[in-house]
């Protein structure tokens, strides 16, 4: 069968790359190949180039646990998410490829009061914006996921939840794989092994990127490299707020399907969901200091799986199949970092930290208009990186520091 | 296990210690810009590098300064505030 109908090719592999390009992409994550997808086919830029320096998706879209939601804590926060899980919700029939899209509901278990408190402020700012979240009793949540041991072998009881029932989670290749698939078809090229080692500016101007296959002129360079932001930054001498710490996560062996919710604990320090395959897909916070490895540690699991036993006591005889790490680039705020730069002509899309993976599609709608107007979607307006120097911050922490 | 030494206690596990952030010379609040004070407030040296960082050993609560790589995690040197390293 796959000899004589052979699958296509997600997008063609140019062996060459042109001397000049309207705009040059630096990263091909999701956030950089939506980008580009969005400029092709809603502002008619189709010259493009997506420079990877490794393979596509290498970076933090395919090393995510893949939560969508919207339950934030600011407004901006709230009304950016929101976009993008309602951009979500069509993307599979958008790209013409099932990502897996499932809604699961997300619960963020309360184990003491100050969480409830933050929660219930939350709910309360989720609700004012039209986003489906509420503070929920511990019934609730017995209704939900039977299988929770509500007592955590009464050590740190569960108190209440933030019940946000379209918390969803989607397959992350397919959403890289699927914006490259339709950027590609409409004439955007995708470089892999392609590494951006210079900006080129002049008189305060891009001018053109400089890679390991050679120079490329260009008058609008995107960075979306996440974790990679401030090696990236510094070409051009432009500081950001950005600390890159790992972010550890593991699958267990496939089980058979018990777990539909999304279950969140930040009092644990835990998170954990069910895919489609089976396999427990776990994650906890962010190591505890500056690294650029995304190397594993022992001490990850052991600390996972000593929490997730508090929850689940019944997983004591689950294997850990798989462990991986990725780069998160931290901001402040815990809010990202979009839009213009001291750079005219350069335009950036970081401070992803460990929430990134839910604003894909927003962030290449919202960066595609803003390449291509020059002027910030007022969307990621808030998010400018001056925000900083203006000491106009957007405190998002209450929601995104394990909350994904 | 990953061990660290403290200048005042001697080789520990890492879990004994706390990361205090880049060490970074504090401009004067009082004379310097808004724009630079921000600076020092949020601004980093994000790349990947070798750095000079405040560490804390949190069971005698000693702090100190290391100098790390943060590509590979090697800590390279670890003394006192005020005296320098190259030496053991
Ligand atoms: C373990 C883990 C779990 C997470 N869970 C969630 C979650 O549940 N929900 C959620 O919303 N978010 C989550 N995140 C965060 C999310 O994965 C990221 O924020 C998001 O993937 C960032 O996407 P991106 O496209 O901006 O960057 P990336 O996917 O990191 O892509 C950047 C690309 O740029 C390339 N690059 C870098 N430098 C250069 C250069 N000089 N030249 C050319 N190419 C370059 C890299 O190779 C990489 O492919 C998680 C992250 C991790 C690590």
């Amino acid at each position: 069968m796959s000899r004589r109908y052979p699958e296509p090719r997600m997008f063609r592999c140019p062996d060459r790359l042109k001397p000049h390009y309207d705009a040059v992409i630096i990263g091909a994550g999701g956030h950089g190949l939506a980008a580009a997808y969005y400029l092709a086919r809603d502002h008619g830029i189709r010259d493009v180039a997506v420079l990877e320096k490794s393979y596509l998706g290498a970076g933090g879209t395919g090393r995510n646990t893949a939560i969508i939601r919207s339950n934030y804590l600011t407004a901006e926060g709230v009304r950016f998410y929101d976009e993008s899980l309602r951009l979500f919700r069509d993307l599979s029939a958008d790209l013409d490829l099932n990502l897996f899209y499932s809604r699961r509901g997300h619960f963020t278990l309360a184990h003491s009061d100050a969480t409830l408190r933050t929660m219930r402020w939350r709910a309360e700012v989720n609700k004012h914006l039209g986003v489906d979240s509420e503070l929920v009793g511990p019934e609730v949540i017995r209704r939900e996921c039977p299988q929770l041991d509500l007592s955590c072998g009464g050590h740190t009881p569960v108190l209440g939840a933030l019940y946000h029932p379209p918390g969803a989670i989607a397959r992350h290749d397919a959403v890289a794989w699927g914006y490259g698939r339709g950027a590609s078809q409409r004439g955007v090229e995708i470089h892999q092994q392609t590494e951006v080692t210079g900006i080129r500016v002049q008189g305060g101007r891009v001018a053109g990127v400089e890679t390991n296959r050679g120079f490329v002129e260009t008058g609008k360079v995107l960075s979306a490299v996440a974790g990679y932001t401030p090696a990236v930054m510094e070409m051009v001498d432009v500081r950001t707020p950005l600390e890159v710490h790992p972010l550890q996560a593991c699958v267990s062996e496939p089980l058979k399907p018990w777990l539909d919710t999304i279950i969140v604990s930040a009092n644990l320090h835990l998170y954990v969901s069910q895919s489609s395959r089976g396999e427990l897909v776990m994650g906890a916070a962010l190591d505890p200091y500056e690294l650029h490895s995304t190397r594993s540690t022992l001490d990850f699991v052991e600390g996972l799986a000593g929490h997730l036993l508090e929850l689940f006591p019944f997983l004591g005889e689950v294997r850990v199949l798989r462990q991986w790490a990725g780069l998160a680039d931290m901001t402040p705020d815990f809010s990202p970092i979009m839009g213009k730069t001291p750079v005219e002509g350069l335009y950036l899309d970081a401070g992803w930290g460990t929430w990134g993976f839910k604003a894909t599609p927003v962030c290449g709608k919202t960066m595609a208009h803003t390449l291509a107007n020059d002027r910030p979607h007022p969307l990621i307006e808030p998010f400018r990186l001056s925000r900083f120097e203006e000491f106009d911050l957007v405190g998002e922490k209450g929601a995104a520091s394990v909350g994904h | 296990m990953k061990v660290m030494r403290c200048p005042v206690n001697g080789w520990r596990p890492i879990q004994e210690f706390s990361y205090g952030g880049a060490f970074r010379p504090m401009p004067q609040p009082g004379e310097c810009s808004n724009r630079q004070w921000a600076d020092y407030v949020f601004h980093r040296s994000g790349a990947a590098a070798v750095k000079k960082e405040w560490w804390c050993h949190l069971a005698s609560g000693v702090w100190f300064i290391a100098e790390r790589n943060t590509s590979t995690d090697e800590i390279l040197e670890t003394y006192l505030h005020g005296e320098d390293g190259h030496h053991e």
